[in-house]
């Protein structure tokens, strides 16, 4: 007999030990877990959901109204909606320029990091600290660095564009996508350090007796050798870039010129609370939550495919 | 492999990633703001620590910093507390749904917390009137679901001989996890603190949507409030607006540097086991 059997006694505790597991315990031990999950994420989940369907608007608590049935309405609401759509265009946008350029600089840091190099441990914490550091401290700074008569305007004289970075319609999207990308890159960098780990070495020694140099062996073993590292950076980049809104929010003072940096949180928060129409925020959320999942996907089967 | 050009390439890359914190940290000390390049450099005369006292006449820093200190305390000490209880039920105990719950805590890391942003505002301030409260700030992120399973890990990791004599000595398993898993998994409790630090100290869009209240504030709030409308008709709004961000900057960096290993380790298993 098992210690824990003689310990519980005979064959009535064993059945019910196999129905319920040997320590039920257990099921007292997750019970505040599960709880929270289901209030925090399950049921809002659904809420959402439901909220998206109905004609849902704020009422004073406890009062008893009518919240009807509207199908698809706040939907095409939201469809409808020029900003909601310009919105959407803008995360295309960033996330053209955020995840290509994610993958490649923190794939080459990495690599570069992973090499025996003076310094190492220095430029691993200079490359982490911003990703530490709260968004609002630092967007405080990038105010400060690309403002019209800024440091970066300042250096580059009368190369500097005009309207300045934050405040020129073609330029407010990228500056955010450029100052998101520099704030994530120490996060993406320990992630390919820890992809690089696991590549063979023996691939490495193959390649340079092969003749190849440096270049060569970075191109044919790194990069495929990495590649589920790089499923993983693309589709956290891509959830990091749905979720945007701060950065729109602070940096040019609520999405602007003329909403050519909103983001899709940021009409949501808009339209949801500011405006008061939950049911058309929530909508938003819905389609946005779809995006990710299709982009994720498509993404997915890219990679794939290459490998 | 040595190169100097990699080593170059790096120490540029070093400059663009710490040159921002620098300018931060001068510009918070300059009595008149100075845009030019040489204004990168400090020159003592204009140098002064009246950027603080003005930040702080506005927004009040240390009911700020409080505020922040509780959020990230409240929900440091609910990860700590339900959060081991979770990851040791779910490493070293067999009972029933143990995978369902599992499942659940992978499930939730993919959900996008921007979705439930709106179905929680209506619930936690509308429906239970929780705005304005320490408690509404917490709820949402009062167990870290990534601190959960890195807690799970290391218990993962204990022999069972230890759980098995315990057993045997009759030992119940509430003393089972005080006396014998956690003495042994200290770091990892460490970790876990770590981790969960910087996410509500880090921490906008939420307590800025429920509290309208400026002394319930954490500082993010606060400086975001002030960047956004007091800033304009400050004398030196961005002297002050940098003070106020290398004082919301200075203790996550303070933590990084100082346990700069246990972060850099604990971020790569959140982040690998997508």
């Amino acid at each position: 007999m098992r210690p824990r059997d003689r310990a519980t006694g005979g064959g009535v505790t064993r059945v019910v030990g196999r129905v319920i597991g040997k320590q039920p315990i257990g099921t007292a031990f997750v019970t505040p877990y599960v709880v929270f999950l289901a209030a925090v994420f399950a049921y809002p989940l659904g809420f959402a959901v439901y909220m998206s369907f109905h004609d849902y608007f704020f009422a004073a608590p406890g009062a008893i109204v009518d919240r009807p049935w509207v199908g698809f309405a706040n939907y095409a609401t939201v469809l409808s909606d020029p900003a909601v759509r310009r919105s959407f265009a803008n995360v295309g946008i960033f996330l053209l320029i955020n995840v290509p350029l994610t993958v490649v600089l923190s794939l080459l840091l990495a690599w570069s990091l992973n090499a025996a190099i003076r310094w190492r441990g220095f430029f691993r914490v200079s490359y982490y600290v911003p990703y530490v550091t709260a968004s609002v401290a630092v967007v405080g700074v990038w105010l400060f660095l690309f403002n019209s008569d800024g440091l970066v305007n300042s250096v580059l004289g009368p190369l500097a564009p005009d309207p300045s970075w934050l405040v020129n319609s073609k330029l407010a999207m990228p500056t955010v996508a450029i100052y998101v990308t520099w704030k994530q890159l120490g996060f993406f960098i320990l992630l390919y350090l820890a992809a690089l780990q696991n590549v063979s070495k023996d691939l490495y020694e193959a390649a340079s007796m092969d003749g190849a140099g440096r270049w060569k062996s970075f191109r044919n073993v790194t990069v495929p050798g990495v590649r589920p590292a790089t499923t993983l950076v693309v589709l956290l980049a891509t959830v990091t870039g749905a979720n945007l809104f701060t950065e729109p929010y602070l940096l040019t003072g609520g999405g602007g010129p003329d909403g050519a940096s909103a983001s899709p949180v940021l009409i949501m928060y808009q339209r949801g609370i500011e405006q008061g129409n939950p049911d058309v925020g929530s909508a938003i959320g819905v389609l946005l939550v779809i995006g990710v999942l299709i982009l994720a996907l498509v993404q997915r089967r890219l990679l794939d495919r290459e490998s | 492999m040595k190169s100097p050009w990699r080593f170059v390439a790096l120490l540029l890359g070093a400059f663009v990633f710490l040159f921002p914190f620098y300018y931060m940290l001068i510009g918070s000390l300059q009595a008149e703001p100075d845009s030019s390049v040489g204004g990168a450099f400090p020159r003592p005369g204009n140098l002064t620590l009246h950027n603080y006292q003005a930040i702080n006449a506005a927004i009040n820093l240390g009911k700020s910093l409080l505020n922040s200190g509780i959020f990230t305390g409240g929900v440091i000490l609910g990860t700590l507390v339900f959060g081991v209880l979770a990851g040791y039920a779910l490493a070293r105990l067999q009972f029933r749904g143990r995978g369902t719950v599992f499942n659940l805590m992978l499930l939730v890391q993919v959900i996008p917390f921007q979705l439930l942003t709106i179905p929680l505002y209506v619930l936690i301030v509308r429906s239970y009137g929780l705005a304005d409260s320490y408690l509404g700030m917490i709820l949402p992120f009062l167990i870290n679901s990534t601190a959960v399973f890195v807690f799970r890990q290391y218990f993962l990791q204990l022999p069972q001989e230890l759980f098995d004599a315990a057993r045997i000595d009759g030992a119940g398993e509430l003393a089972i996890l005080w006396r014998v898993a956690v003495p042994l998994v200290r770091p990892a409790l460490l970790t876990g603190v770590l981790l969960t630090f910087i996410g509500p100290w880090n921490e906008f869009l939420w307590p800025f949507l429920i509290t309208k209240q400026q002394g319930l504030q954490p500082l993010a709030v606060s400086l975001t409030n002030f960047i956004t409308t007091v800033s304009a008709r400050a004398a030196n709004p961005f002297g002050a607006v940098l003070a106020g961000a290398c004082v919301l900057a200075a203790p996550a960096v303070g933590l990084f540097i100082v346990f700069q290993r246990r972060f850099i380790s604990s971020s790569l298993e959140s982040g690998v086991k997508g």
